[in-house]
């Protein structure tokens, strides 16, 4: 099994309406699917994370359809903006079908 | 090892075309990055202002390139990497909560190329912006 430790940063406080950085970075090494296996030469199967999605109480802040194309341990960096108080939640989609998920508390203030 | 003549010729020209195969964009590939806009743009042709896409001039590892792309009053941002063995990199779609159309990532490129970011704008028409990067060492797989 896998050891997946989803990260994210968010300002401790925002203000209401004002655009902040939000930060995140997940360990997986995101097997293109292009590689080859130095010793059988058979190429070694894609696993990636393919769709990257955060929300805010049920509204959507940024979704991202990834490619292999996306560097190993991916790092995303994006904008968002609330108008209160409530919790952040970041979802990860694994080729193998498994769902990762981390949530951050938002407060404005 | 004894090495003809002969074998010498067959050993350069199979060195030769072993050397011709990373070829940049052959006909194929220039069909599926095409493919790939179409897809996204529905056949509008792209504006050139209006994203801007940072990336580092020179990337000395293929493996780990930053990038950033940000365009104002964006719903979806597609980057393509058109020299990669899967020319599409990440789609990038805005919500009602997104502070700004930016995202900024790690891309893997396995070679110098125009990386290429499109935005889709709320009005519906679409934006194109195009950064070369050099790459010493390609970054996908091998």
């Amino acid at each position: 099994m896998k050891d997946i430790r989803p990260r994210v940063k968010v300002p401790a406080t925002v203000k209401a309406g004002e655009a902040f950085t939000v930060k995140t970075l997940i360990n997986h090494p995101m097997v293109s699917g292009f590689g080859k296996d130095k010793k059988t030469g058979k190429t070694i199967p894609r696993e990636i994370i393919n769709h990257f999605s955060c929300d805010f109480e049920g509204q959507n802040v940024i979704a991202m359809e990834l490619d292999p194309a996306i560097s190993a341990n991916p790092y995303i960096q994006f904008q968002a903006k609330v108008d209160k108080s409530g919790t952040m939640t970041f979802t990860w989609k694994d080729d193998d079908g498994s769902v990762y998920t981390k949530t951050a508390p938002v407060k404005v203030g | 090892m004894n090495l003809t003549r002969r074998d010498v010729m067959a050993l350069g020209a199979g060195g030769a075309a072993l050397a011709m195969l990373p070829l940049p964009a052959s006909a194929a590939d220039q069909a599926a990055i095409d493919a790939a806009i179409q897809k996204f743009t529905g056949g509008a042709k792209p504006k050139t202002s209006g994203v801007k896409l940072t990336a580092p001039e020179i990337a000395e590892n293929g493996n780990t390139v930053p990038v950033e792309v940000e365009a104002d009053g964006a719903t979806e941002i597609l980057v393509i990497a058109p020299n990669n063995p899967l020319p599409e990199v990440f789609k990038a779609s805005f919500g009602p909560l997104s502070g700004g159309s930016s995202a900024s990532t790690r891309i893997r490129l396995a070679g110098t190329q125009d990386l290429t970011a499109i935005a889709k704008m709320k009005d519906g028409s679409f934006a194109m912006a195009k950064r070369t990067v050099k790459v010493t060492i390609g970054g996908c797989g091998g």
